[in-house]
């Protein structure tokens, strides 16, 4: 009975936390919102027991992602309201009814099939994590393993974006110093 | 069988909530005359005996205090945020066994609000969310310093996040498991058997991470001392900016418990002397934390920043591998 209520709970603070990030027009509520239901969304997994994963969308999304779609905003004045523009409103509602379609019809295939099953079933005397950690070291290795690589490429290019001059540190420089880089740095920009 | 369990969850929600909202106020009593004493001053003297009502003048000038909210600020997100900094710091509470287990009226009590298997990580987690109270605040205000402080707040809680991971890893490889009753199950044969010993590096890096965490000096960016501006709270008033030191004194608390867990043994074997040992590690911790606030200068951002990627990281990842290859 709590499991009931508690999902329907969630479920409806998912949503309405969604369609608050979609709505607005008020950048730093959604901001917010949407990180108030990447957290709600971690209830589900609490929920059915996967407490790791749980854990996991919490850490990853709303500790990482958020942050640093935060960090983006420091860039804007978050206190105004933003104007969106808005194209052909027929197209926007098409779209996003065909998606919703969609969507609908890709997790409800299976359970018309009736032949759902897990394919890796669950583990007796093993851990949230241990069980985790054995599908994605056996089944999922590969797949793993090619994320491993492309976030160790994602990484080389942000230190090459962000690297240049990076010995330099103002704080650390004397003003004559600072001066001379100063003028160098205005003639770039006249030139 | 499902009620009762609810009703005792319940309680329990309750009486850390009132305990640690009343340790954080006497936390702040304890912190003045804490650095008076080191700097030789009085500190509060003049409310009750030794000062003691203190506390409660302030918690009266705090609830009675006009709630201002400036114009130009968001003010939903701006309201909000204290909000968000208190209960991320309480909700992280709900997987820390504060006392091991005992019996009273033949009813036995698991000082525990949730044992959930990954204890750790849903602490850590929680913790980082902890963030946005600071990060919203400070970019609802309309305020340039409140910005700025902000901005510096997150760099360097999500760059301490990474050493808080990586440095309580080599331990939850030795444990395997990230249920802090576990970790505690582990160390339960006398201080011998404390992870302290065996991962001295990690429970340093853990402790040093712990100050950036819960913001605290000499890694107290947030709030912009140079500036003589208090930070991401410049804007707020009353019980609003009280929420704020709430947080601030109960993530203390809850991560002097974590730190007194998973390295010192936590409470032992379970006996009464034990718990009163659990207890007087995390008065140490927190006694650690004044101390050091009232010793030590604030330390530069890029200092900071330096420390953490250039030193601390790369010891943490070595401490990592080799825990790794001895355990093989």
């Amino acid at each position: 009975m709590f499991e009931a209520i508690a999902f329907y709970l969630f479920a409806f603070l998912t949503i309405t936390m969604f369609y608050i990030a979609v709505t607005t027009s008020q950048a730093l509520h959604a901001l917010t919102a949407l990180a108030a239901g990447m957290i709600f969304i971690s209830a589900f997994f609490f929920i059915l027991g996967a407490d790791f994963l749980g854990a996991i969308q919490i850490v990853v999304y709303s500790g990482a992602v958020m942050a640093l779609y935060a960090f983006g905003m420091m860039f804007f004045d978050t206190t105004r309201e933003v104007k969106e523009k808005q194209g052909n409103k027929y197209i926007i509602f098409g779209l996003s009814v065909l998606a919703a379609v969609l969507i609908v019809v890709i997790f409800s295939a299976p359970m018309v099939a009736q032949n759902i099953g897990g394919q890796n079933p669950i583990l007796e005397n093993a851990g949230n994590v241990q069980q985790v950690g054995m599908v994605l070291f056996t089944k999922y290795l590969v797949p793993f393993e090619v994320a491993a690589v492309m976030l160790l490429v994602a990484m080389i290019a942000g230190i090459v974006l962000a690297g240049k001059k990076m010995d330099l540190s103002l704080t650390l420089m004397s003003e004559e110093d600072i001066k001379v880089l100063k003028e160098e740095n205005t003639k770039k920009a006249h030139s | 069988m499902e009620m009762a369990y609810i009703i005792e969850s319940i309680i329990k929600i309750v009486v850390i909530l009132l305990v640690f909202s009343g340790l954080a106020g006497i936390g702040t009593y304890f912190e003045r005359k804490v650095l008076a004493f080191m700097q030789r001053r009085l500190g509060p003297t003049n409310v009750g005996p030794f000062g003691l009502l203190q506390v409660a003048a302030d918690g009266i000038k705090l609830f009675t205090k006009e709630d201002i909210i400036p114009a130009g600020v968001v003010s939903r997100i701006f309201k909000i945020a204290p909000v968000i900094t208190a209960a991320t710091a309480f909700m992280a509470a709900a997987a820390i066994p504060f006392l091991p287990s005992f019996t009273i009226f033949g009813y036995e009590v698991h000082p525990i609000v949730a044992d959930i298997n990954i204890g750790i990580l849903y602490i850590l987690g929680i913790m980082g969310v902890g963030l946005y109270g600071p990060l919203l605040g400070g970019m609802a205000s309309a305020n340039k310093y409140s910005l700025i402080s902000a901005a510096r707040g997150a760099a360097v809680f999500i760059s301490y996040e990474v050493i808080t991971g990586l440095s309580i890893l080599a331990p939850i490889m030795m444990v395997g498991s990230l249920s802090l009753i576990d970790f505690n199950e582990y160390q339960s044969g006398g201080i011998t058997s404390w992870i302290l010993w065996s991962q001295p590096v990690a429970f340093v890096l853990f402790w040093i991470a712990a100050f950036a965490e819960t913001g605290r000096t000499p890694f107290h960016l947030i709030a912009n001392d140079h500036e003589l501006i208090d930070g991401f709270g410049t804007e707020y008033s009353g019980m609003r900016w009280g929420l704020f030191f709430i947080g601030e004194y109960a993530n203390m608390f809850f991560i002097s418990f974590v730190m007194a867990l998973v390295f010192l043994g936590g409470y032992g074997d379970g006996s009464f002397l034990g718990a009163l040992g659990l207890l007087a590690k995390v008065a140490f911790f927190f006694f650690f934390f004044l101390w050091t606030r009232a010793a030590w200068p604030d330390v530069r951002p890029d200092q900071l920043m330096w420390l953490c990627w250039k030193v601390l990281m790369p010891i943490a990842v070595i401490n990592v591998v080799i825990t790794g290859i001895v355990m093989m």
